[in-house]
């Protein structure tokens, strides 16, 4: 699979992220040689194989535990909003969106 | 003090044959004199640390017991969480995060009476195998200070190499703490997937993550695993499987142990010196009285491919979190939504992490999920059987934890596939959920350490630290002096 400039371009809008054009020349290289590398997976026959996600899936539990569904104590406002680059009257402030 | 042993520390100061805060000063003077050199650490809190070791002698004073580990100086890799303790990742992105909680595995070591002594350095967001991709600083080995820690957890496998910490926590995705490990002689073991609650682990790729302790003998591995090990249900994917009592394991005979071989692991790409340094080791196993015999696990060549789908695949979905809105770096003053979250990220995230969410975004995007994402999780299946295979004729697996000693500092950073293959030995056991130890066997003509890899069944740590134990008593290994 071979990989230009305006795939590379589309992908980073989809993980919101930019690239410098400079940046960009290096990552499609780097990038395309990191595909023609997992293209060896095409060689191997996976009929008939299930996928896996999880092995936790496989370890024989049936699913993963869950707790019970009851309120317990939680961070209080303060501590929560501690790390927040913008917070004001109780909440996370961002811009403007509409 | 010799801070090497986590067993003596803490019966010494369980007994009040000495404080829990002698011996953090004991510590933070080794880290003092050598740090500046080695660049472990991140962030190191030395009032934090011996107001935390003088609660440890209070409650060794007013009797508590249950302390196995009272006063023990642990090294905790920056991407686990430490109350109120700044935790990074390596990252700009996360510079001044203070965590509002502490990992599982953090409240039970302290539960223990162990000492966080510092946070240590490691790959952004756990992602490269030498710790050169920390935001920070680049950790160097002990053993060369031209050359590399391995990594992720680099400045773990450091700390306790240099006698800065006598345990450590690192955490695995890809072989993580094995590589560091065998880099710096010392013990790290990937556990069973779910054997250690991951709650409070900074997520990578959450299939394959481990927290993985580091310590310099198997008892004092044996020890820290059934301290942190077990069922938390903060973490749904932790294990509902009893603790054995690792510690009483260790010292059983290794007698008829059977183990394999697996020929894939000693191809092409093997450093010559490593191979005859591996193949030693296997005839001391043998001299233990030990049965060896060679096994297949056909598709190991698919390993690195598979690994680099699928732990981007989850990596770029779990840090799609990181949107400068509840914590994080935020540019100042941006226009709108959408530019706070790219300019955010793309200052805040480093190169391998943007590389890696990029390929993690490709390989789950419309068109091309079955074609990548949806292969791999089937080649996962395969490799996972290969294993299951074996272990119906052997009780564990002897292999090379990296091709190569340690790599030069900037030998790889340009390459990042080449960085890449130096886990090829060790991403098999994160695809398949099952543990691993590297175990040091030896040094390279340079001085460089080796270490033998040790692969077992799931939930089978005790049969690995068992072996772990015969070797590490019949087969000391001499190590050349440390270069700080």
């Amino acid at each position: 699979m071979s990989i230009s400039r305006a795939d590379v371009l589309k992908i980073a809008e989809l993980a919101k992220l930019h690239f410098s054009d400079e940046e960009l020349v290096a990552f499609t290289a780097q990038f395309q040689r990191i595909l023609d590398y997992v293209e060896q997976l095409k060689q191997v026959n996976i009929e008939g194989i299930e996928p896996t996600s999880h092995v936790s899936l496989a370890q024989g539990f049936e699913r993963f535990i869950f707790r019970e569904d009851e309120v317990k104590p939680s961070l209080p406002v303060e501590e929560s909003l501690a790390n927040a680059p913008d917070p004001g009257e109780g909440h996370f402030r961002v811009p403007k969106v509409l | 003090m010799n801070l090497t042993c986590a067993f003596e520390i803490g019966e010494a100061v369980n007994h009040k044959k000495v404080s829990a805060v002698e011996v953090a000063e004991s510590a933070l003077a080794r880290i003092e004199a050598v740090d500046s050199a080695l660049r472990a650490f991140i962030t190191v809190e030395r009032e934090r640390v011996l107001a935390r070791a003088g609660e440890v002698d209070r409650r060794v004073a007013s009797g508590e017991s249950g302390m196995p580990l009272a006063g023990v100086p642990v090294a905790v890799k920056d991407n686990i969480c430490t109350r109120n303790l700044r935790t990074t990742c390596g990252s700009r992105i996360l510079e001044s995060y203070i965590p509002p909680y502490s990992a599982t595995a953090i409240e039970r070591l302290e539960r223990a009476g162990a000492v966080v002594i510092g946070k240590a350095n490691c790959d952004e967001f756990a992602m490269g195998s030498s710790t050169e991709n920390s935001a920070f600083q680049v950790t160097r080995n002990p053993y060369d200070l031209g050359r590399v820690a391995g990594g992720s957890s680099g400045g773990s496998a450091v700390a306790v190499a240099s006698g800065m910490a006598t345990l450590a926590l690192g955490s695995e995705t890809g072989g993580s703490v094995r590589q560091p490990a065998s880099f710096c002689s010392v013990l790290g073991l990937k556990p069973t997937y779910g054997r250690i609650s991951r709650y409070g682990l900074v997520a990578f790729a959450s299939s394959l993550d481990n927290i993985g302790p580091i310590a310099t003998n198997p008892r004092d591995m044996a020890l820290l695993l059934s301290v942190i090990a077990g069922r938390d249900e903060h973490d749904s994917t932790s294990a509902p499987v009893p603790v054995p009592e690792y510690t009483a394991q260790v010292g059983m005979s290794v007698r008829g142990m059977r183990l394999g071989i697996p020929k894939e692991y000693f191809g092409e790409g093997l450093d010559p010196e490593v191979r005859s340094i591996i193949e030693a080791a296997l005839s001391n196993a043998k001299s233990l009285g030990c049965e060896l015999k060679e096994v297949s696990l056909p598709h190991t060549a698919y390993a690195i491919a598979d690994y680099y789908i699928i732990a981007p695949a989850e990596a770029s979905s779990n840090l799609a979190r990181y949107d400068a809105v509840r914590y994080g770096f935020r540019v100042p003053d941006p226009q709108d939504l959408s530019e706070m979250y790219k300019r955010s990220r793309s200052i805040g995230f480093g190169a391998e992490v943007k590389r890696r969410i990029m390929i993690g975004t490709y390989a789950l995007s419309s068109g091309y999920y079955e074609a990548y994402y949806g292969r791999a999780m089937r080649v996962r299946t395969l490799i996972k059987r290969d294993f299951e295979k074996a272990f119906e004729t052997v009780d564990a697996l002897l292999t090379p934890v990296s091709p190569t000693p340690a790599f030069k500092i900037g030998e790889k950073v340009d390459d990042p596939l080449a960085m890449y293959l130096s886990d090829i030995y060790t991403v098999t056991a994160n695809l398949a959920g099952i543990p691993a130890l590297s175990l040091p066997c030896g040094f390279a003509a340079e001085g460089l350490p080796v270490g033998l890899q040790i692969i077992g069944n799931q939930f089978q740590e005790g049969t690995v630290l068992r072996f772990a134990e015969a070797y590490f008593r019949g087969f000391p290994v001499t190590s050349p002096k440390l270069k700080v």
